[in-house]
């Protein structure tokens, strides 16, 4: 009989990758200076420090070419704008959302292919409202176990199977660590349905992963 | 609750946002349901793996920045500083 007195922690609300470096550094008030007085040496700094992680945010939501186009116009952006910069965010955040933003006009620029329904990925019930085929437990419920690269691209290629408008929010909320309310008002939705969204989207993610993840019977 | 409903809540119950006696009915379920708790489980653990995904961006990092994106940038600033 396993153990079904576990206790669930709060999935987590806050995290943002631009936590993860030294991300204060940028917002020293002397670099800012030297941004805000166009000095050619801050900026190669800032670009080639910052610029990477943006291609990757970028990656995640638009192509590799779009993506191009879509971090050059952000630190475009930066120039044309950081005198009006307060610093009441990081500087890194601040590009961030620019990059954000950008990538996601360009996805709403798109000539969009109907959506697939994000149904057939959610679980299926009984009628009396068991689940129609529960897998079993995983392997492990510690995420430290399955840290390989093989995992990774496993997670990464099921994102990328998900219908657009469950592939973006999971994006924004999860791996980009966006806030509800600012997920929401990046995407046009009330925060109660980016909410739903999203939960529509990890249920799906479940799914998709599980097969992968199942105990193997001896 | 049902374990279909028990899924409908989760988030909500992960969030925090359930009501006391909404909360307890979920964890009542839990209680006695190993297939929900496999669920709940597995769900939290997809939840993890996106998110280090988000942050162990290593492996996903391009060496080099794209080509031209140095030169445009500063070609805006000495733009700006003209205007």
């Amino acid at each position: 009989m396993r153990d079904s007195s576990h206790s669930f922690a709060p999935v987590s609300e806050e995290k943002s990758p631009d936590t993860a470096g030294n991300d204060e550094a940028w917002n020293r008030p002397e670099f800012i200076g030297q941004l805000r007085r166009g000095d050619q040496g801050a900026y190669a700094e800032l670009v080639t420090g910052l610029g990477p992680r943006m291609m990757v945010t970028a990656c995640r939501l638009v192509s590799e070419e779009e993506a191009r186009d879509v971090v050059q116009e952000a630190f475009i952006g930066v120039v044309k704008s950081i005198d009006r910069f307060e610093g009441r965010a990081l500087l890194s955040t601040w590009i961030h959302r620019m990059v954000v933003n950008a990538a996601l006009t360009v996805l709403r620029r798109r000539k969009r292919k109907p959506e697939s329904s994000i149904d057939d990925l959610l679980p299926r019930f009984l009628e009396d409202g068991h689940r129609a085929d529960p897998e079993g437990p995983w392997r492990s419920s510690e995420p430290d176990s399955y840290e390989t690269v093989a995992t990774r691209r496993l997670v990464r290629e099921s994102i990328e199977r998900l219908p657009a408008s469950y592939r973006e929010i999971l994006i924004l909320r999860d791996l980009e660590g966006i806030d509800t309310q600012e997920t929401a008002d990046l995407l046009g939705l009330s925060p109660a349905n980016a909410k739903v969204r999203l939960h529509r989207a990890r249920q799906a993610l479940r799914e998709a992963l599980a097969p992968h993840m199942v105990e193997v019977a001896a | 609750m049902t374990c279909r409903e028990l899924i409908d809540f989760l988030a909500a119950y992960l969030d925090g946002d359930l009501d006391e006696q909404r909360r307890s009915v979920f964890e009542h379920h839990l209680s006695i349901c190993p297939s929900c708790v496999d669920y709940v489980k597995s769900y939290e653990t997809t939840v993890a793996l996106e998110q280090r995904l988000g942050t162990a961006a290593g492996d996903e990092l391009p060496e080099e920045l794209p080509e031209g994106l140095l030169d445009a940038v500063l070609a805006a600033v000495r733009s700006e500083k003209d205007r």
